[in-house]
């Protein structure tokens, strides 16, 4: 039997076997400059993100996390992304998406992809964090996503994150975030909406394990 | 060398069994044809039946052969939905059923049938009395499983069967996970109807039985799910899977001389591994632990950590186990199973299923308890809720 026939690529073997970055000894020891938690145990996956910043740049990020194999392995990749040549700006790091996560570990099985965005949400929490600890205007929070349906407030930045969450089913989408739940008018606005991430996180290329 | 211990999951073939397959080949004919091809085809199918049902404790006549146990369960259930009762019929199963059991009642109820699911205690045993609770008027069908797949408790279906029987409610039993593993036979048992697999004790994949203690009962009729041919006493058209029967009957063969040392064998095994594990490991729960349990199964939930990640850690170093952590299928719900017994998804997304068979040793055990130990060590290292 090959056990080399893995269910996920390479590069997420690796990290997952031997994750990058991770915490070592009590996090009162790390001088934290931003903290950033996500998730919690009931839903299966908690992710924690530490970072120290220095000259508007991540210079460390150390993480932990209760999570399967996709959240470690991915969180190890979005350290490594994070800390190379010297550290991302914050701004970069802050737009750091999914799929570059995905691609850089050579592609995820599509029912893996919620498991996945834990990290880069953690990263995001910690570098508001950071902006609120040293008591700086957020840059980043500002720039507020465009209303699709406008009776339940639902932006397309909440049809996006239910979609990487797994929710690609309209009447799922309605329940979940209460979209289209009201007047209806913005049914089509919000089937092109999740079509377009849907499109763009579950299409056919991005499922490529074993390269 | 590789470590199998999902024997639940389902078993490798008995050498007996892959014998018996390579030696029948060439039946090819159709057990319902007349001619000699047919006949010949018939007479294994009806010897290998006959071999099925001593085992079980059944008579030939009394097994329907089915395509797998899920099948049989279908067929049980939906049968409630293919019938006029005149009243809105009640069923009752319980929260820790396999899928297709469980989905299948889901299912009935939203095409508008009563479903209660029976609550479990902490070790996932139902209680007598919330089924005597539960029973009501229109109550038609109860379905409790016998042994669990996922942690091997036992039900009390002998105090089930009896209360139904007073009530002249009928009873189904999923019964998959007992003939080969504990003690059984189904003539001491008061069930009405039961399912079966193959592939659970040694022989193929795709070949399951449903046993009706009578052709007919006095409220409740078995609606096929398949409806054709006359094959199967007219339960279930369809040409008779003969290879997969006669590798059944093979598996039951061997199985009747040999059940009493493979139960003492995998008790062994798993009560060394139970002990050792709770020795060096801390901050676990073993579900079901208090309760009777198939002697194969141990289900064990690592606190703090991630049951996907265990199994796949377990795999880099050839060992097979399953668990009921959300991540491992797909879907985002933890097992129902585990959930049910301690409502409590951390514990749930953590527990690991370990079930042995006639091929383990203990050189099985051994490894898997030291793989397990630096599996724990090291993802407790990185999560954030160790203390
Ligand atoms: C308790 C129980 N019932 C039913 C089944 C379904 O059996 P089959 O795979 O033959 O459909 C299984 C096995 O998966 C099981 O463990």
């Amino acid at each position: 039997m090959d056990k080399n026939q893995w269910a996920y690529s390479e590069n997420v073997k690796k990290h997952f076997m031997n994750p990058l970055n991770i915490l070592q000894g009590p996090e009162e020891d790390y001088k934290a400059d931003g903290k950033g938690m996500v998730g919690s145990p009931a839903c299966g996956d908690m992710m924690m993100v530490l970072i120290q910043v220095a000259k508007n740049r991540i210079s460390d990020f150390k993480w932990k996390t209760f999570g399967c194999a996709s959240a470690i392995a991915s969180t190890s990749a979005l350290s490594e992304l994070v800390l190379k040549e010297g550290g991302m700006s914050l701004d970069e790091a802050y737009k750091i998406t999914p799929e570059e996560i995905i691609k850089e570990l050579g592609g995820l099985p599509s029912n893996k992809i919620h498991c996945s965005v834990l990290g880069d949400k953690a990263l995001r929490a910690a570098i508001d964090d950071y902006y609120e600890k040293n008591g700086i205007t957020n840059p980043f929070q500002e720039k507020s996503s465009p209303v699709v349906c406008t009776c339940k407030n639902v932006t397309e930045e909440d049809i996006r994150m239910e979609v990487l969450e797994g929710v690609t089913d309209f009447e799922k989408m309605k329940e979940a975030t209460g979209a289209s739940t009201v007047c209806g008018q913005c049914e089509e606005d919000v089937k092109n909406t999740m079509k377009k991430y849907i499109d763009q996180y579950y299409s056919d290329d991005i499922y490529n394990p074993g390269e | 060398m590789s470590h199998y211990l999902d024997n639940n999951a389902t078993t490798p073939l008995h050498p007996a069994v892959k014998e018996a397959i390579t030696q029948s080949l060439d039946y090819y004919g159709n057990p319902g044809s007349m001619h000699q091809q047919g006949r010949v085809a018939k007479q294994k199918l009806d010897d290998a039946r006959e071999e099925i049902a001593g085992f079980l404790g059944a008579t030939p006549e009394q097994l329907t052969f089915t395509s797998c146990a899920s099948e049989s369960n279908n067929t049980m259930l939906k049968s409630v939905s293919s019938q006029d009762f005149g009243f809105t019929p009640h069923i009752i199963t319980t929260g820790i059923e396999h899928p297709s059991v469980f989905n299948t009642a889901q299912y009935l109820q939203k095409r508008g049938i009563d479903v209660t699911f029976l609550p479990v205690t902490n070790d996932g045993i139902i209680e007598i009395a919330s089924l005597q609770k539960a029973l009501r008027k229109e109550t038609v069908l109860v379905s409790i499983m016998h042994a669990n797949n996922e942690i091997g408790t036992i039900q009390p279906i002998e105090e089930a069967g009896e209360l139904c029987s007073q009530r002249g409610v009928f009873f189904h039993s999923d019964m998959v996970q007992s003939p080969g593993k504990i003690p059984f036979s189904l003539n001491k048992m008061p069930v009405d109807a039961a399912s079966f697999s193959a592939h659970k004790m040694y022989a193929l994949k795709g070949i399951g039985a449903l046993y009706l203690k009578k052709s007919r009962f006095k409220n409740f009729s078995i609606i096929p799910l398949i409806h054709g041919g006359h094959q199967e006493a007219g339960l279930r058209a369809g040409t008779e899977n003969s290879l997969g029967i006669i590798a059944w009957a093979a598996a039951c063969r061997v199985m009747k001389d040999e059940i009493d040392t493979e139960i003492a064998h995998v008790k062994s095994l798993r009560d060394f591994f139970e002990t050792k594990v709770t020795e060096e490991i801390n901050d676990i729960v073993i579900n079901g632990g208090n309760a009777p349990r198939k002697p194969c199964t141990s289900n064990i939930s690592f606190k703090y950590i991630e049951g996907e990640s265990i199994l796949l850690r377990l795999d880099m170093n050839d060992i097979a186990v399953s668990t009921g952590s959300a991540c491992s299928t797909g879907s985002l719900d933890p097992s129902h199973v585990i959930m049910a017994l301690h409502d409590n998804p951390e514990t749930a997304h953590g527990s690991i299923r370990f079930s042995f068979g006639r091929e383990n040793s203990m050189e099985d055990v051994e490894r898997t308890i030291a793989a397990l130990k630096e599996t724990v060590t090291f993802l407790r290292g990185i999560s954030p809720l160790s203390p």
